[in-house]
């Protein structure tokens, strides 16, 4: 046998020992169903796209899932729902789905295991992060800088130096960029490549879902956040996060430019624009996920993956986390508490980045480019 | 615990549409409303929970229909189903007052949508219950219970006592024990008896046994005959029901919409004995889906095959279990336990008699056979590019004619002809009043919400006075 032949036969079973999860074969059963019913074909951009094909490859099935944003409101309408004999429970299942993809498609691959226990993982760095901040600034920092007010230029900076600042964010933060770009590419590869050229237009449509989160608007009245009434509750909690955290990202940003550009030392004042941005994103970050994660312990639980939540909570918290002491590190920079606030935060932010690509926020990456895959196949037709 | 020692102005029986428009109405006119449906929380609602819209009258362009559908078309199309079976003045009263039931709905919390696909084309006709019935039936609860609609799940209404044509109180079996409710006024939305087996055996014989019930399998017909049995007047040939074709796989109860098969006009239909029995592209399939139910259940064993390839395999809704595939007929034949010669043979003439001609998909074409019997007089193209598909059919019953009589302020009629003096009914227990025989699509929401809003209206104006 030749070595290509060998390569084949490897590929071959390779491909033949590769069995689908329950969730995908239950997936499958499942679109079998809506499939022939439709019904729910005017609540969000999965049932058009599942109306668009009649044989649902593994592929089709990931991609289906991560379009799908979690509102229930198929679930509420479903006359199939528990305990009907055919069980529809779309929601949960395509959270499962999604939950598997994300571990499937990290990067490096070996890490996908950290989706396996996300909320003991995110937990559990975020722990050992803040504990280490904490320790190494009682032991590395000046007592008599770290316990006592520190006022004037570089006052942040006498306690963690700017160039330990830069360094490890920068690092954890560029790793957490490439490795899920990495995922992206193979996760658009993974559910079925390019197919056509790149147009802006659908990009454009993607990217105002993304913004807008129209898919999280239940067709116009809103989606069933809670039970089978109708509400806008997590649409609007999710934007309050999103954009609180896009806020004190631009804060972090605008206070680099000061520094390097402009040479505008920290602290700034409090009407400065870093300082006005990070505080309102602060406040909206707190409110978003704290509002996120009191939906989830009201709602209906069964269109809920429930192996999941611990990872969803762990994220929630570390993000209210994140938000709740940069807001606490404003209100005592002036104080002997700065230092001791500053550690905790910084050691928070820190975890945030080293546990990026395997947490619940990469639902972002793949969400985007299952909306692009969807704007192109809507108009492909 | 809900108070069973109190008199309530009005008892409404069943869940669905039809029981929840009445209860509404009602309450909104001031009525004290006990409702008793008999299924648990999940699974409420009656055949509602399967349907998906309701036809509606309309002069214009609505914000969920397109263009108009006015009195004497709407007429037209029931007399047409109904082939004269039907109470003019009922119907044409049902067909006006349709024009505000979306209002009424809509007021209610109900959300209408767009029309957008599937090969049942009705936007013009049919306004859509956004995520169908089972949202619509939610957003009702949900308005009974804003309304302090007393609401009882798991409770069978198992006698009404009727005396001189008044109701007096009912005997009802609540989460597994016995209770009695006093009220001033009853209104019956039960629906038919079409998952009663036993009953519909009386008239079919063991044939019933093969027929699959597509709704709720609480449609029991408990109140039908309890009213039908103390001087209620009877409306409806008791043998008739509603009934399409359905996946001979699919479960014998509540397999609801998805289970119903809408390959027939795009393939050739045989009966167990591998012979064709009637023209399967007589007409366009929404007006025809509601006659192949009957037509299976007078074939032999209640079972039939439609046989079609892979040209039209993409012409009709997919299935929601594979179809028999197969490379020649014979493979199908084996895979559904027929005779293949004789499978093989009934392609091949069907397929000698086939004239060429233009396919158009939605609209009667002149694709048709010559000389075949029966004919196949739309839709005919060769069944001859492999792979070849198969379905098994069985008939899917949705409800059944009986009725109770009613007039047209939905008060239920005494033998003698006059109205009873505190009864009225809405919804498939009274639908036979205005389907003799046939279906309409959405009519039996339209009918539902029509009635159930008259007779809600009529018992709290009983109440009053």
């Amino acid at each position: 046998m030749s070595a290509t032949e060998m390569n084949k036969l490897d590929a071959l079973l390779r491909e033949a020992t590769v069995t689908e999860s329950d969730a995908y074969q239950e997936a499958r059963r499942q679109m079998a169903v809506c499939n022939a019913c439709r019904y729910c074909e005017g609540y969000c951009a999965v049932f058009p796209a599942m109306a668009m094909r009649r044989e649902f490859e593994t592929a089709d099935l990931t991609h289906l899932a991560n379009l799908c944003h979690g509102c229930k409101g198929c679930y509420h309408a479903c006359q199939y729902a528990p305990p009907h004999a055919f069980g529809i429970n779309i929601p949960a299942t395509f959270a499962t789905i999604r939950q598997e993809s994300y571990a499937q498609y990290a990067w490096p691959p070996a890490m996908g295991r950290a989706f396996e226990k996300n909320g003991t993982i995110v937990a559990g760095v975020a722990t050992l992060f803040v504990t280490l901040a904490l320790l190494l600034a009682v032991a590395l920092v000046d007592p008599s800088k770290l316990w006592t007010a520190q006022t004037g230029t570089g006052a942040f900076f006498r306690i963690i130096p700017l160039w330990l600042i830069n360094a490890l964010a920068g690092a954890s933060f560029g790793f957490a960029i490439l490795a899920m770009a990495m995922g992206a590419i193979r996760y658009w590869r993974g559910t079925g490549g390019l197919g056509g050229p790149l147009t802006p237009a659908p990009a454009a449509e993607a990217a105002v879902d993304v913004l807008t989160l129209r898919n999280l608007g239940g067709g116009g009245h809103g989606c069933n956040d809670v039970d089978d009434s109708f509400a806008q509750q997590r649409r609007w909690l999710h934007q309050a996060m999103f954009y609180g955290f896009m806020l004190c990202f631009a804060a972090t940003t605008t206070g680099a430019i000061y520094h390097h550009v402009f040479g505008w030392k920290s602290p700034h004042a409090f009407f400065s624009l870093p300082v006005q941005l990070g505080t309102w994103g602060g406040v909206l970050l707190c409110i978003g996920t704290a509002g996120l994660m009191r939906v989830k312990v009201i709602t209906d639980p069964v269109p809920v993956a429930r192996k999941l939540m611990g990872g969803e909570y762990a994220m929630l918290g570390l993000l209210f986390l994140i938000g709740s002491t940069g807001l606490l590190l404003l209100a005592v920079r002036h104080t002997g508490a700065m230092g001791f606030m500053l550690a905790l935060h910084f050691g928070l932010v820190l975890s945030f980045f080293a546990v990026l690509p395997y947490s619940k926020m990469v639902h972002g990456v793949y969400r985007g480019i299952a909306l692009l895959r969807n704007a192109r196949e809507r108009r492909a037709g | 615990m809900p108070d069973f020692s109190r008199v309530y102005d009005v008892l409404v029986v069943g869940g669905g549409n039809a029981a929840l428009c009445a209860a509404i109405t009602a309450a909104r006119a001031g009525a004290s409303v006990i409702l008793c449906e008999a299924s648990p929380p999940p699974l409420r609602g009656g055949n509602s929970r399967h349907t998906r819209n309701l036809r509606t009258m309309h002069p214009g362009p609505t914000q969920v229909m397109t263009d108009s559908y006015l009195e004497e078309e709407y007429w037209d199309d029931l007399r047409r189903v109904t082939a004269g079976k039907t109470d003019e003045a009922l119907a044409r009263m049902c067909i006006r007052a349709s024009q505000h039931a979306p209002d009424f709905l809509a007021s209610c919390g109900v959300v209408f949508q767009p029309s957008l696909s599937g090969t049942l084309s009705l936007s013009r006709t049919n306004a859509f219950f956004l995520g169908g019935g089972k949202a619509l039936l939610n957003a009702l609860y949900r308005e009974c219970a804003r309304l302090g609609i007393v609401t009882l799940y798991d409770t069978e209404v198992q006698h009404i006592k009727v005396e001189e044509g008044w109701a007096t109180e009912a005997v009802v079996s609540h989460a597994g024990f016995p209770e009695r409710i006093r009220f001033k006024a009853l209104v019956a939305s039960s629906g038919g008896f079409q998952a009663n087996r036993n009953w519909l055996r009386e008239y079919w014989g063991d044939a019933a046994d093969n027929f699959q019930i597509r709704g709720t399998p609480y449609a029991q017909g408990t109140i039908l005959k309890d009213l039908l049995a103390q001087g209620v007047q009877e409306v409806g040939d008791p043998t008739q029901f509603h009934a399409v074709a359905n996946d001979a796989r699919a479960p014998m109860e509540d397999g609801g919409l998805a289970m119903r098969l809408d390959c027939v006009p795009f393939a050739i239909v045989v009966n167990r004995n591998v012979e064709r029995f009637y023209d399967e592209g007589e007409d366009v399939w929404p007006k025809r889906y509601a006659i192949w139910g009957r037509l299976i259940a007078q074939q032999p064993g209640q079972v039939a095959l439609a046989v079609t390839d892979s040209q039209a395999v993409m012409n009709f809704l997919p299935s929601v279990y594979p179809p028999y595939k197969a490379d020649s007929i014979a493979g199908i034949a084996a895979q559904a336990g027929m005779d293949a010669a004789k499978l093989e043979k009934v392609v091949a003439d069907y397929n000698a008699a086939v004239v060429p001609g233009t396919f158009t998909p939605m609209t009667p074409d002149d694709c048709r056979t010559e000389g075949l019997t029966p004919p196949k007089s739309h839709w005919a193209r060769r069944i001859d590019k492999p792979p070849y598909y198969a379905y098994p059919l069985r008939p899917g019953i949705t409800f059944t004619f009986l009725s109770v009589k009613v007039d047209d302020k939905a008060r239920v009629l005494m033998a003698d002809g006059k109205p009873s003096g505190n009864m009225f009914a809405s919804g498939e227990i009274m639908s036979g009043n205005i389907l003799g025989q046939g279906y309409l699509a959405g009519f039996g929401m339209t009918l539902g919400t029509v009635f159930g809003r008259l007779a809600g209206e009529g018992a709290a104006k009983h109440v009053r006075n």
